[in-house]
């Protein structure tokens, strides 16, 4: 079957600006693509992944050009003409798709790469999609390979030690201003897993006490039974921060929640010991203007990324390494797809059936010394004729003309019984 | 012999800042333990060179311009190798031995001539007085080097651009320390350093206090690192404020130093 089928057509942080991805988003309901997408005609599979950061179509169509044209418009919404969405898309198509959709699931195309949330996020929209019907053996297929090009991902490279790079940069900013983390304390504000994950690393650098505040306080006292520390609600932000050092912010409130006017009293207050500001918020939470304050420390979610790039250069020899899988898996997949051919399967039924046939042969003769070459011969000439028998039926079958999709199943069919893609964990 | 003694010992401090400028550079532990070998070695020449000076000058080598800034280097040094043995700053070094080679350079280019001594030096007190002063700025010498590195990392931190210093420096609370520590070996000397000329003064002129441009200089000084260790103790001063007043401090201890003497003149004149 041909590559040229698959394709995959989406926004990421790099094209496009967080107001046009907040559009495709559909979050007031998530069924809109299912049922959208799955009448354009040619779209014979589809999966849609949407996350803060991208929003992408992976679909295997007959006609790829129209089928993208009517996913395009559908996503926008109308809102703007095919050619201006272009500016905010990319497209890939054949090994170009296979590669970039291994690329998102091993985290190397994210925001910061190595953060594990991705997966989880293609595998949630996996599902979602196999429960609309709307995926069928080519990306079942595909979506299960990159599940598994990015474990080995993460198991063979330190791209993941990397992941947790934010709340690892958080870390090491806090060890620059405070030298050591003992007996300082840490305010999680908001809740999220990169929030989380950061308090977490805190808590493992001995951070004396974790205090979680949170608009519903019930959250916020599961939140602190997590890190052994006490919660307080969100309206005591501004007397707490008098007793915290290192505060991360990551609410979903619109508005900023701290203001530089909030601070500056409680400085004095805090007898200037410095104040270790993170917002990981977006739209963000704290006041740009904390960081003019003196022994003030505010990082947004970029400045972090940028600490993070200090380790750059152990990090792109990682992703080099990331990089070479990618592009060896993409190869391998490219051969189970040209194996979906009728031609190349016929040869592999043969070859196995014949190895088979060969490896009986010789167990069998070598225990019978006694023949003479013409009755060995004779042997081995049944044994071939048995298998074309029994390999005829099959391989008519295979060869009988068929529509599209009918020897799409066939070929999957006959490949399974005849197991000859062993790695296959469908 | 001394003039060679003199000229080892200032190769020395030159080789101890080239290995610590490579040290800053590269970060290698072996050129680290190389830079703080020749570091002491300078010292310890530094200090025979000291006393060598004392037996050819036959009083205590504190008198002319060239004795007393090598003196204040061997301050510098001392106090410098005297931290290393209690805090561990990452490259302080770097930070401390160019300063004590441009004054072991000035040293060099200041007449060396042994002039005999003015009567009116002549006395138990120049001994305690101008070491005790000197030392003094020695230990305001590091607290200033404390300030620069501290005003470079927090600059770092601040901008959120990470160059040379953000990963080689020490943290900010190692930095405000490091400048508290400093100041509270430097104070006291300083103030000790008032007192024992104020008494010698007594002896020599007949009053303790003359508002002479130096002893005038000394206590804006005094004034300037009071009111800083003031604020720290009360309103908890620090940081980058503490810093910048480490180094105007110091600034003013410069001016006491020589601008007051090549510049106003007055009473301590003779010295330099």
């Amino acid at each position: 079957m041909s590559a040229e089928k698959i394709m995959i057509l989406g926004v990421n942080h790099k094209t496009a600006p967080v107001e046009i991805r907040e559009r495709l988003a559909f979050s007031n309901d998530p069924g809109t693509p299912y049922r959208e997408i799955a009448v354009i005609p040619g779209c014979e599979e589809f999966c849609f992944l949407s996350t803060c950061n991208r929003v992408e179509v992976m679909f295997v169509s007959s006609t790829p050009a129209e089928t993208e044209r009517k996913i395009r418009d559908f996503l926008f919404n109308q809102s703007m003409s095919y050619d201006e969405a272009g500016k905010y898309v990319y497209l890939h198509q054949g090994e170009a798709a296979i590669e970039h959709l291994f690329r998102v699931g091993a985290s190397l195309d994210s925001m910061i790469v190595g953060e594990p949330q991705i997966l989880g996020q293609l595998k949630q929209a996996y599902r979602d999609a196999t429960e609309q019907n709307c995926t069928g053996m080519i990306l079942n297929r595909l979506l299960h390979k990159a599940f598994s090009v990015a474990k080995r991902i993460r198991t063979e490279t330190g791209i993941g030690s990397s992941a947790v790079s934010i709340s690892y940069a958080a870390v090491e900013l806090a060890k620059k201003i405070f030298g050591n983390l003992k007996n300082k304390r840490a305010m999680l504000v908001g809740a999220g897993e990169m929030a989380e994950l950061a308090a977490q690393h805190l808590m493992n650098q001995g951070v004396a006490e974790v205090v979680v505040a949170n608009r519903t306080f019930e959250r916020a006292v599961n939140l602190a039974r997590c890190f052994n520390g006490k919660a307080v609600s969100l309206q005591e932000l501004i007397p707490q921060l008098g007793q915290v050092d290192i505060m991360i912010s990551s609410t979903g409130s619109p508005e900023i929640i701290l203001h530089s006017s909030d601070v500056k009293p409680l400085m004095r207050q805090r007898r200037n010991r410095p104040l270790f500001l993170i917002d990981i918020a977006v739209p963000r939470d704290l006041d740009p203007k904390l960081n003019d304050l003196d022994n003030v420390y505010l990082y947004g979610i970029d400045d972090l990324n940028s600490v993070v790039d200090i380790n750059k250069a152990e990090r792109d020899k990682e992703a080099v390494r990331a990089g070479r899988i990618v592009t060896e898996e993409t190869l391998k997949f490219m051969l189970w797809l040209g194996s979906m051919e009728v031609t190349p399967t016929i040869v592999a039924i043969r070859e196995k059936a014949d190895a088979i046939r060969k490896a009986e042969l010789d167990k069998t003769l070598s225990g019978m010394a006694h023949l003479s070459d013409r009755e060995k011969q004779a042997i081995e000439k049944m044994s071939s004729a048995m298998m074309n028998k029994i390999l005829h039926h099959p391989i008519v079958y295979l060869k009988k003309e068929d529509t599209h999709k009918d020897k799409k199943v066939k070929l999957a069919m006959v490949r399974k019984f005849f197991n000859l893609d062993p790695d296959n964990s469908e | 012999m001394s003039y060679i003694l003199f000229q080892v010992t200032l190769l020395a401090y030159i080789l101890a800042t080239a290995a610590y400028m490579v040290y800053f550079w590269t970060q290698r532990n072996d050129i680290r333990t190389a830079a703080r070998g020749i570091m002491i070695a300078s010292g310890l020449l530094h200090t025979l060179y000291i006393i060598v000076r004392y037996f050819e000058a036959g009083h205590t080598p504190l008198t002319n311009h060239h004795e007393t800034i090598s003196f204040f280097a061997w301050s510098v040094t001392w106090g410098y190798l005297s931290f290393h043995w209690r805090y561990n700053v990452r490259n302080f070094g770097s930070f401390v031995s160019p300063v004590v080679t441009i004054l072991m350079l000035i040293a060099t280019f200041s007449s060396r001539e042994i002039i005999p001594l003015p009567p009116a030096l002549k006395s138990a007190w120049l001994p305690v007085h101008a070491s005790i002063a000197i030392m003094a700025n020695g230990f305001l010498a590091l607290a200033f080097c404390g300030g620069i590195m501290y005003l470079l990392q927090e600059r770092e931190l601040k901008k959120k651009r990470f160059g040379l210093f953000y990963t080689r420096l020490p943290s900010l609370d190692a930095l405000d320390n490091l400048n508290n520590h400093c100041l509270a070996v430097g104070f006291p000397l300083l103030t000790l350093g008032i007192i024992t000329g104020s008494i010698w003064a007594k002896q020599a002129w007949g009053t303790y206090w003359q508002w002479d441009p130096k002893e005038t200089w000394s206590l804006i000084t005094w004034l300037l690192y009071a009111g800083l260790l003031h604020q720290r103790f009360t309103v908890g001063w620090r940081g980058r404020r503490a810093a910048i007043m480490t180094i105007i401090g110091f600034l003013a201890a410069m001016f006491t130093l020589w601008g007051v003497t090549y510049l106003l003149g007055g009473a301590h004149s003779y010295v330099g």
